[in-house]
């Protein structure tokens, strides 16, 4: 495998709260080169906020350290905000759960798409019409000149997903892309992503409360529960892990296809979280 | 338990008008689990509400126990009762898990207030030390408990459910899908449940019907949905969406219409 | 910790006013640490303080008139706030002003706010035609500036203190039922509102124990916010003489009074001036640390 794209050793994330310093992220490593990475937990178990600090996108407040973050070599710890800014703007996109409030409702959303390709001009249009058509978009010309609201859940997921890749990332941050989004659409929206990553080798971080679906959309896969990993498998393994805390979240979700009269429920060990 | 007849809803008028559910028909008998499918957009919800008593705007026959849900009748709130999908919206902010809990019965002039109260609370396991604490201090998993315990403060014989595990983390959603299945049994109640998880659906129902658009696509029991064997392809285009993410099965989707 | 206040804090308290109070506390904790809006409270209280003992902090008997001591300057033997035209000592009339401004805010506000708070949450929650109604209603009482509005009640009327809280009171509610009513179409379609409905609730009932409680808080807020204009209105109606009536120690008809000596013993119409500014800033610091507490939005 080549020089990994992005590297995190030890990040620490902490928000102070009126009853004292709260943990988000205790000490999470992984490396990701060009594939699909999954980090599934459930609410509060820090994988939206580990995300979000690889763009540097927390709260003033929040307070990151890391012994090593890094993007292609670059120190993402010592950047400055104008470095940072460049970085997300071109190389690193990050796509939300809710198109709603992701796109500017006052803006047509192909002059949206156009404003984020890197090298504006006559040729920024262009390049945006075949964005929506890289998403699928059936009539690119008709969607181009539409408003938000106009969209519907599914199309303003796509149109997010093309105004993230228009400047080409090299790194795609998804959180929860496509919670908000029928099974159907969201089997297709990650057939673009699955291309993407395929054909231009762009790395993906795929976060998720999905296991099902992250393990069988993603490479490899961090299960993370309190602000730590609790183990990295890789995805087709999944079903086979050993913490007690994948098993119990696998043993607890409902199958089509089983006939347990009680669902067993998940026991937390506080052991699980000691330093 | 449950009627309903060439249920059609339409919202707005003229050009615009949507027909939100067509000609729904089903019905549900007493002690039965039913399950209504679909995407968004498919009218289950609309339907469920409909049965609830909280849109006016419909046709055809609903009825509960041989109530028609149209007139506001007096005998309904004991007969049903509902669990909202989303636990941080269905509960009061100023009200305390007390107060929520002794409203329908002071509604409905039904005395012995504190003990009922009590004796709810344990019944959704959630115990007495709870009674007067505000949603603020619950959890999601905890709230939905007492939106449980509140809807069968009057003992109704129907229980609808509208995606009540979907906001909720999964090992919780097990818990309150054991919660609810333990209610069943022990209360006798029949229970309408909407959900677009068909995995919940297969779990908690006997029978269910697939909806799209407005309208039922084919009705078939559990067991035919363990088996995976639907009889239309919209169903079978569901189940497999429903497995995780397959590139092949992605290549294939069509939209229904 | 001491036992009462983990008797406050606590997760399991054992009865609703046990809880209630918990709740108050929290909130209270969160108000203490705005330094503002805490020393907003403190002076509504010596507000309230100095008007409910008015005659013993006073040290003169606000009507009675020395005219061999008219219009003396501030620190002088006796009258360390000076005194006014007719000799009579301003801070005792300041002393005795605040009973009057304390009772125009509370009136109006016990007025106004509930008329809003009725007409609000009933055209919004009802809708139709009776929401039509009532709001074009409000729009006509908002269509007029309020002091313009008020002058006419007054004239009407007639000049005197009690007309004159009538006179606001009818002028101020049109914009609590505006609020009322934006946050009443926000609660309505929720679902512990259908809840309500599907256990078989009255209209009145949903009113008044579903919608009110969370309207009110935005409310409160905002009458707090709006007492420093109401105090502004009081006083000008004293002012242009259709408020207060002489010799009644009212602060804006101090200021009147005090206007025509404002050149050369300015002392008169400033002071009044003031303590209406203190009170009015104070009401206003206040409302906006209520705002932080109460916003249910945060919930």
């Amino acid at each position: 495998m080549s020089k990994p794209l992005l590297e995190v050793e030890d990040l620490r994330v902490t928000f102070p709260t009126p009853t004292g310093p709260f943990r988000a992220v205790r000490g999470v490593s992984f490396s990701l080169g060009r594939e699909r990475l999954g980090i599934v937990g459930e609410s509060g178990s820090g994988k939206s906020v580990t995300g979000r600090s690889v763009l540097s996108l927390l709260p003033p407040h929040a307070r990151v350290e890391a012994k090593r973050l890094s993007f292609d070599g670059k120190d993402l710890l010592t950047a400055s905000p104008g470095e940072m800014r460049a970085l997300r703007g071109s190389r690193i996109s990050l796509v939300m759960q809710d198109p709603k409030y992701s796109l500017n409702p006052v803006m047509r959303v192909g002059e949206q798409i156009a404003e984020a390709v890197r090298d504006k001009g006559a040729g920024a249009r262009r390049r945006a019409m075949e964005m929506l058509e890289a998403v699928r978009i059936r009539d690119p010309e008709r969607v181009f000149n539409l408003y938000p609201h106009e969209v519907s859940g599914g199309m303003g997921q796509r149109i997010m997903i093309a105004m993230m890749l228009a400047p080409e990332p090299d790194l795609l941050i998804a959180d929860e892309p496509t919670s908000a989004l029928d099974v159907t659409v969201q089997m297709q929206v990650l057939a673009i992503l699955d291309d993407l990553v395929a054909k231009r080798g762009m790395g993906l971080i795929f976060i998720s409360h999905d296991l099902d679906l992250v393990a069988s959309f993603c490479d490899r896969v961090l299960v993370m529960y309190g602000g730590r990993v609790m183990e990295e498998r890789h995805a087709r393994d999944l079903r086979q892990a050993t913490h007690p805390y994948t098993q119990g979240l696998l043993d607890s979700l409902p199958r089509i296809d089983d006939d347990r009269a009680e669902l067993p429920t998940l026991k937390r060990d506080p052991a699980w979280l000691k330093d | 338990m449950i009627q309903v007849r060439n249920l059609n809803v339409t919202f707005g008028q003229g050009a615009q008008a949507v027909r939100a559910v067509r000609d729904v028909n089903f019905s549900v008998a007493e002690g039965e689990s039913f399950g209504l499918v679909g995407e968004s957009g498919s009218g289950k919800s609309t339907a469920l509400r409909v049965l609830a008593g909280l849109n006016p705007h419909w046709t055809g026959e609903a009825a509960v126990a041989g109530v028609s849900v149209g007139q506001r009748d007096a005998r309904l709130p004991r007969l049903v009762q509902m669990v909202f999908q989303d636990p941080y919206a269905s509960l009061h902010p100023r009200h305390t898990v007390d107060r929520a809990l002794s409203e329908p019965l002071e509604i409905q002039g039904i005395g012995d207030v504190g003990p009922r109260v009590e004796r709810a609370l344990t019944d959704v396991g959630l115990g007495p030390a709870f009674r007067f604490r505000y949603p603020n201090q619950l959890s999601g998993g905890q709230r939905q408990r007492v939106a449980i315990a509140r809807a069968l403060m009057l003992e109704p014989k129907v229980l609808l459910l509208d995606e009540p595990t979907s906001a909720l983390d999964v090992s919780v959603q097990a818990e309150i899908l054991n919660l609810l299945r333990r209610l069943r049994r022990a209360h006798n109640l029949t229970m309408l449940l909407v959900s677009h998880n068909l995995a919940v659906i297969a779990h908690m129902c006997d029978r269910l019907a697939v909806m799209n658009r407005g309208a039922i696509v084919e009705e078939m029991d559990v067991a035919t949905l363990r088996r995976q064997e639907p009889r239309e392809a919209y169903t079978r285009q569901l189940l497999l969406a429903s497995r995780g993410y397959d590139r092949e099965v992605a290549a294939n989707i069509i939209t229904y219409d | 910790m001491s036992t009462w206040r983990a008797q406050l804090l606590t997760d399991t308290p054992a009865s609703r006013n046990q809880a209630r109070l918990g709740q108050f506390y929290r909130g209270w904790l969160q108000f203490k640490r705005n330094k503002l809006a805490v020393l907003g409270l403190l002076i509504v209280l010596l507000l309230i303080v100095v008007a409910a003992f008015a005659p013993w902090i006073a040290t003169h008997d606000p009507y009675a008139q020395d005219l061999a001591r008219r219009l003396l300057p501030p620190g002088t033997q006796g009258h360390w706030l000076g005194t006014d035209e007719f000799g009579r000592d301003t801070y005792s009339r300041l002393v005795y002003g605040a009973r009057i401004t304390l009772m125009i805010v509370v009136l109006v506000a016990a007025i106004a706010a509930p008329i809003g708070l009725l007409v609000g949450t009933a055209a919004g929650y009802l809708g139709g035609w009776v929401d039509a109604v009532l709001m074009r209603l409000t729009d006509v009482f908002l269509a007029f500036p309020s002091l313009i509005l008020a002058l006419a009640f007054v004239a009407a009327l007639g000049p005197g203190i009690e007309n004159a809280i009538i006179a606001i009171a009818l002028t101020a509610w049109p914009p609590y039922a505006r609020i009322a009513r934006a946050e009443t179409i926000t609660i309505r379609n929720s679902d512990y509102i259908a809840v309500a409905r599907m256990q078989g609730a009255r209209t009145a009932r949903i009113l008044w124990a579903y919608i009110m409680p969370l309207c009110v808080a935005s409310l409160v807020v905002r009458v707090t916010l709006d007492m420093a204009g109401i105090i502004l209105t009081a006083a000008g109606l004293g002012f242009l003489g259709l408020g207060a009536q002489p010799p009644m120690a009212e602060w804006g008809a101090m200021i009147s009074a005090g206007r025509r000596y404002v050149l050369d013993q300015w002392w008169v119409a400033t002071i009044p001036g003031i303590a209406i500014i203190v009170v009015s800033l104070a009401f206003n610091l206040l409302g906006d640390g209520l705002r932080d507490v109460l916003d249910p939005r945060k919930s």
